[in-house]
């Protein structure tokens, strides 16, 4: 054993002291490896490409057209696309240009989707986080709590919300994302009950860092891939509750409108002026398909080991 | 250098499982029970055992990250195990650990400098931003990894550089006392070497008092000052390095010792060998007595009957066996 020992002295005595080989080119934090691989993916980035042209045709375009959403234009009711009269969309049976009620339908749909799915990201995280880290009762009792939630049917809930905030969309979607987050909410739990046994959990207690900071700083940016992911998906999820339920009257209302709502009125011209469904529907797929190509690619990139 | 720092008295850390059904009654698992010693500044112990004997929840137990069931820690004359949640955090500053596995003890999505600086903030809080940067550097320095790599994230570093990540981290408060949990058994043996003269001089530089816990012998003989041997989370033998491991009163540690690799054959061939039958009882369900005796050499009928007490055998030097004088009488092995 005493050979053993010295040998061990001797190996050590050569290089020892210092273990300075630095790592070559710029720091890479995970998040950033990720993003690298979501760049190599060429279907993400053409859906994402496609994405941002729609969100900021959304956003600028309805400044760049000549009509707005809710003129009616007395020369033209139920005109098919031309490109002679400037409505290249055509118009309704009102008279409204369809490219602009299609552009401002797609903004409001992008609105609504983006404070529900933020509403639903930090609260689903907050509680799953805090309901994995504490464990035990408090978690059990917290969990128990979703699945009530999770029971009780949401078109009832609805109802009742618009009862309780009259025709606010947005307040109305605030409230739906307030029960997208029950999914959300289980996601984040179970990574965190896995994440809080990590050694690093322990140094951070070790170091006398208290429970929450521990979660704010050590448990949610770990959550990241799997939130981001998840909430890439919630995003069309949204955008569908939203057409559904103008579809049904309940969401945003005329003038106003939405992808939904153009939709369900288009459904109800099929045959007679087609061009009603077909471009609030072409927009409205295309979308979908390129979220969710963005959310394959994400989750590619956050968990290259699923691939 | 032989004033008392630590005394852990009576320690028992018992883990509740639940039982097979839901009406099962819980099972009990005693991972440490009723463990004491005592801890001189400067001094380092070493705690050796095989797998799953404890030694791991006797570290964290000492620092409370695992709430032990009874007994006391007391720390510079305070009973650790008597503060509140808020008064363990401040006198955490004192107190340190390093981990076994150096990758997994480093957080992703955080930079080697946010690592490092993270118990100094709860340490120091006062320190501005500027202060906390330059005392991060010069324990990377300290550590003998070079301050430029401040901004890079833990999988950029090979797993010798991620335990001195790790190191810095456990003494940028200027710690007291460090507990070691297997700090180099996921290390390759260069690398090993690398980190146990590191700790070296680092208790020598900053006058540290460690707890060195390893399954790993000759790990343990560098480093140790003293030895303790535990088995089923109960102590079996405590003494002087020395002591431990030329005279063993306990045929437990003796087995522990023959079992050690000698790289010389003739000298391995030469040594007699201790071997144990099976595998270590389960600690839900502890044999009667003397844990030890299911697969004891020497064991007799008494040893079933009370638990042995730890012995004298030597000047600071205790053993829970019975018969540790024949212990002591057979040949030995031990180098």
């Amino acid at each position: 054993m005493t050979l053993y020992v010295d040998r061990r002295e001797a190996l050590e005595k050569a290089f020892i002291d210092r273990d300075d080989q630095v790592p070559r080119g710029r720091p890479r934090s995970v998040t950033r490896d990720a993003l690298r691989r979501f760049r190599h993916n060429k279907a993400a980035m053409t859906a994402l490409f496609v994405f941002g042209f729609i969100v900021i045709a959304a956003i600028v375009g309805p400044y760049l057209v000549p009509y707005d959403y809710e003129t009616p234009d007395w020369e033209a009711f139920t005109a098919p696309p031309s490109i002679e009269s400037g409505h290249y969309f055509g118009t309704d049976q009102n008279g409204r240009d369809l490219l602009a009620r299609t552009l401002y339908g797609t903004r409001i749909s992008l609105l609504v989707a983006l404070i529900a799915t933020t509403v639903s990201v930090i609260v689903g995280v907050l509680y799953g986080a805090v309901s994995g880290f504490a464990g035990g009762r408090v978690d059990a009792a917290m969990m128990r709590f979703v699945d009530v939630m999770y029971a009780l049917p949401y078109i009832l809930f609805v109802i009742l919300l618009m009862v309780m905030f009259g025709r606010n969309v947005f307040l109305l979607f605030a409230a739906i994302g307030l029960l997208e987050w029950l999914t959300m909410a289980r996601i984040v739990r179970g990574q965190t009950l896995s994440l809080k046994e990590r050694e690093f959990v322990e140094a951070a207690r070790a170091a006398g860092v208290s429970s929450f900071p521990i979660i704010l700083r050590h448990i949610v940016p770990n959550l990241v891939g799997p939130v981001v992911i998840y909430a890439s998906l919630t995003i069309p999820e949204i955008v569908i509750t939203e057409s559904f339920l103008s579809y049904l009257g309940f969401g945003v209302q005329e003038p106003l409108t939405s992808l939904g709502t153009l939709i369900s009125e288009g459904a109800d011209a099929l045959g007679a002026a087609d061009w009603l469904l077909f471009f609030p529907g072409g927009v409205l797929v295309t979308m979908l398909l390129s979220l969710a190509f963005i959310g394959d690619g994400l989750r590619d990139a956050f968990d290259p080991k699923d691939r | 250098m032989s004033e008392t720092l630590l005394s852990v008295e009576h320690l028992s850390t018992v883990f509740s499982l639940r039982g097979r059904s839901m009406f099962a009654p819980n099972v009990e698992l005693k991972a440490v029970s009723d463990v004491s010693f005592s801890l001189n500044g400067g001094e380092t112990l070493g705690i050796v055992g095989e797998s799953g004997c404890g030694k791991s929840t006797l570290g964290r137990s000492i620092l409370r990250l695992i709430e032990p069931t009874a007994g006391r820690v007391v720390w510079q004359g305070r009973s650790l195990t008597d503060l509140s949640a808020g008064e363990m955090r401040k006198a955490r500053r004192d107190l340190s650990i390093i981990f076994q596995d150096p990758v997994a003890s480093l957080d992703p999505r955080m930079n080697v400098g946010q690592i490092i600086a993270e118990p100094l903030k709860v340490a120091e809080p006062s320190l501005t931003r500027k202060e906390r940067r330059g005392r991060v550097e010069k324990v990377m320095e300290e550590v003998g990894l070079a301050p430029e790599m401040i901004n890079r994230y833990p999988h950029e570093f090979s797993g010798g550089q991620a335990q001195r990540i790790g190191i810095a981290r456990a003494i940028v408060t200027e710690p007291k006392l460090i507990v070691c949990d297997e700090p180099v058994s996921a290390l390759d043996v260069s690398i090993q070497a690398q980190i146990v003269n590191l700790l070296k001089a680092l208790k020598e530089r900053m006058g540290l008092t460690l707890i060195f816990i390893s399954h790993d012998l000759s790990v343990v003989r560098l480093v140790s000052d003293r030895i303790l041997v535990l088995y089923l989370g109960r102590v079996v033998e405590i003494g002087p390095r020395r002591e431990v491991f030329a005279n063993p009163g306990h045929p437990y540690t003796k087995a522990l010792l023959s079992a050690a690799p000698i790289p010389d054959p003739a000298v391995a061939r030469a040594r007699g060998r201790t071997v144990l039958k099976g595998d270590p009882p389960s600690p839900i369900n502890p044999p009667s007595g003397c844990a030890f005796r299911t697969r004891c050499p020497i064991a007799r009928d008494v040893c079933a009957e009370v638990p042995p007490p730890l012995a004298e055998v030597g000047a600071d030097h205790r053993a829970a066996c019975l018969f540790w004088e024949e212990v002591r009488a057979d040949p030995a092995v031990v180098d």
